[in-house]
């Protein structure tokens, strides 16, 4: 690998910082990209697009509330259609966020330094996306607050024995400890921001959101005890949430849903999907803003490992859910499992197998972890096999019950994709803001990292510098 | 370089994090406390009627029996308003001349009902019977209060689902003797030795909640 690495224009494969970065270096950079260098053509555009989309959205929602949930392609026997595929998908793509700031943290994998802040906002925004399709999807919106336990006139509680009820407080909790968390963590670089920014609007609003944070020694102190205590808050949270929502399914009876290896292979799907997401969104990013310094090849490779890794778990539950459609000899789940393989939606089965399990396996290779185009498309890739397993798994138990005679098939209308699309829109509008207005790297924890290597000698590695 | 925040920023941004919480809780508790005042649920808010017919009046001075006027109480969903013939039975003697009861004796004259403004109205979502509740001992005070007592009819209840609950999971708490059921005085006190668990059993009355008994 030592050839590749001299020729290319990047740090050698195994740092995780350029040698060479001073503290003064590192926060010049990513502050600049908030404060001194302006707004690129490109991002007007970029969020133009983004944002056009969302209005879409907005149109699809307010039809959707004028004329109700008939104008998807939901009806008997599909009741579950897109609204909860993209529900579960964006939850998914949640995850990561939490497991780079939070378990990674505690591991004390520094390399996720440079990767946490956006992904734990991608993982704010996802939530905020997910969080919209039960809303909808329960046709009565203004009725939303029926799944929540609060003390109604009604005398009555929601059941609390369901599996929907669980997850609005798991995704509830969710959303709230990585709010905090997100925030916690930006409060010393609002300080920056606030110290460096020349306009008195621009300082008085990080000045305010920064909170008085002055860098005092107490300060430090309290702030790390808060971010280690969040982390261990949010921990439990990676594997209790996309267990909670596989339990909307797991706990059901339906073949194909009623599976005891739900909970696990949804956990790793999730990460599994989280981390496509953070490379596609991250590999556009440091060649924009020119960062290949601070996200480094050994970034996208670690990330790409992560990757394999899930995607092997999440291929050996497809393993053990066929396994054990065989082993258990019960005639409808075989023939689910069949329907599913050769039925009607045999097409995206396949898609999804091809997806998930053959390509990524790809990845095993060095030389395709180290190819940054190829690992764009293998995300994006990896991104739709996601999608695509939620909607095999919805649509294939539900369309085909044990009685012939109420069978029937899904298709998706227009606003069904719309609102999907709207969803994307709504995504990258608020991922475009959060790029413009915030540091997209914790400048503080960079700092740090520059800190510890500043004794480690950098010769072994000068020869590679441009 | 100037300051960005003036001095008393500290304490206003102290005050706003502490306030943060209470504001939330102060919300949460006006909820709570508006959902239940008379000012939502109308208990004990007096509605105006056509003519100012007084309960305390007829049913405390005189005695009239409930089914006097109400007379589909113990058979019907709805316990049933009086005719105007109902009230001339007496009035078309009693108090005749009185300007009271103008409309009531325009009412006989035109054929138009007299329009009392209903008091205790449920939800339409909610189906309730007047005659199971009286045949299975509960009796008018429980839900109407004291009616005996109202120089002008109001509701003694919220009418929330949460009070039909209180009492349909722990009917004993209500149930009366079958014959005690109209009366407007009647509590069951030690005296009288009534086990309500034996009254639960003469009425074959047990605790009803399923969602399907009121919302069909």
């Amino acid at each position: 690998m030592s050839t590749e690495g001299k020729t290319a224009e990047q740090p050698p494969r195994s740092a995780i910082l350029r040698p060479g970065e001073t503290i003064g270096s590192v926060t010049d950079q990513i502050s600049s990209i908030v404060l001194t260098r302006g707004t690129p053509r490109g991002w007007y555009l970029a969020l133009a697009f983004s944002f056009s989309l969302l209005m879409l959205l907005l149109l699809s929602v307010t039809v959707l509330f004028a004329r109700g949930i008939g104008i998807w392609g939901v009806n008997q026997p599909v009741g579950w259609g897109f609204a909860i595929v993209n529900f579960v998908w964006w939850v998914g793509i949640g995850h990561a966020g939490t497991l780079i700031s939070a378990i990674l943290l505690l591991l004390r994998q520094e390399w996720r330094t440079s990767i946490n802040r956006f992904a734990e906002a991608m993982t704010l925004f996802a939530v905020a996306c997910a969080g919209l399709f039960p809303l909808l999807h329960v046709g009565r919106p203004w009725l939303i607050y029926y799944f929540f336990p609060f003390p109604a006139t009604t005398g009555m509680w929601p059941q609390f024995r369901s599996p929907l009820m669980w997850d609005a407080v798991a995704v509830g909790t969710y959303a709230t400890v990585s709010l905090m968390f997100w925030y916690v963590g930006l409060i010393p670089d609002l300080a920056t921001l606030r110290d460096r920014a020349k306009h008195t609007i621009t300082r008085a609003i990080y000045g305010t959101l920064a909170m008085g944070w002055r860098g005092s020694a107490i300060h430090w102190e309290r702030y790390h005890q808060a971010y280690v205590l969040l982390a261990a808050l949010a921990t439990p949270l990676v594997i209790s949430v996309h267990t909670i929502v596989s339990f909307d399914f797991a706990v059901s009876i339906i073949p194909g849903w009623h599976t005891t290896v739900f909970p696990p292979y949804f956990v790793a799907g999730a990460i599994y999907s989280g981390f496509a997401m953070v490379l596609t969104l991250s590999i556009p990013l440091r060649a924009i803003y020119g960062l290949q310094n601070l996200i480094t090849a050994k970034h996208l490779d670690n990330m790409a490992k992560v990757m394999l890794l899930s995607g092997l778990i999440v291929a050996y539950g497809y393993l053990m859910e066929h396994f054990v459609a065989w082993y258990g000899g019960h005639d409808a789940e075989l023939f689910m499992l069949l329907n599913r393989m050769f039925g009607p939606y045999r097409m995206s089965y396949w898609a999804l197998i091809a997806c998930n399990v053959a390509i990524p396996q790809l990845l095993w290779f060095r030389r395709v972890r180290a190819n940054v185009p190829l690992l764009f498309v293998l995300s994006i890739i990896v991104n739709i096999g996601m999608w695509l397993e939620r909607y095999v798994i919805v649509i294939t138990s539900l369309h085909r019950d044990a009685l012939p005679s109420s069978w029937g098939n899904y298709t998706a209308t227009f606003w069904d994709w719309s609102t999907y699309l709207g969803t994307i829109g709504l995504f990258l509008t608020l991922l475009f803001l959060f790029v413009r207005v915030l540091p997209v790297i914790s400048i503080s924890e960079m700092r740090e990292l520059v800190e510890e290597h500043a004794d480690e000698p950098a010769a072994k590695s000068e020869g590679s510098q441009t | 370089m100037p300051q960005i925040f003036h001095p008393s920023m500290n304490t206003i941004s102290r005050l706003s994090i502490f306030g943060f919480v209470f504001i939330l809780i102060l919300i949460g508790f006006i909820g709570w406390a508006l959902a239940r005042s008379p000012y939502q649920t109308g208990q004990g808010v007096v509605r105006p009627q056509p003519i100012p017919f007084s309960h305390e009046h007829h049913v405390g001075d005189l005695g009239i029996d409930c089914r006097f006027c109400h007379d589909t109480v113990e058979t019907h969903a709805s316990a049933g308003m009086p005719s105007t013939e109902v009230c001339l039975n007496c009035h078309s003697v009693l108090f005749r001349d009185s300007p009271i009861l103008a409309q009531v004796h325009e009412s006989q004259r035109n054929g138009t009902p007299i329009m009392w403004t209903r008091v205790h109205d449920l939800a339409d979502y909610v189906y309730f019977h007047h005659g199971v509740h009286i045949n299975a001992g509960i009796g008018c005070t429980s839900c109407h209060g004291k009616i005996d007592e109202m120089p002008l009819a109001y509701r003694a209840e919220t009418l929330h689902m949460e009070w039909c609950l209180d009492c349909h999971r722990n009917p004993e708490q209500h149930v009366r003797p079958r014959d005690a059921v109209f009366d407007p005085h009647w509590v069951n006190t030690e005296a009288k030795e009534i086990d309500p668990e034996l009254l639960l059993k003469a009425h074959d009355l047990q605790s009803r909640t399923q969602c399907s008994y009121c919302h069909r």
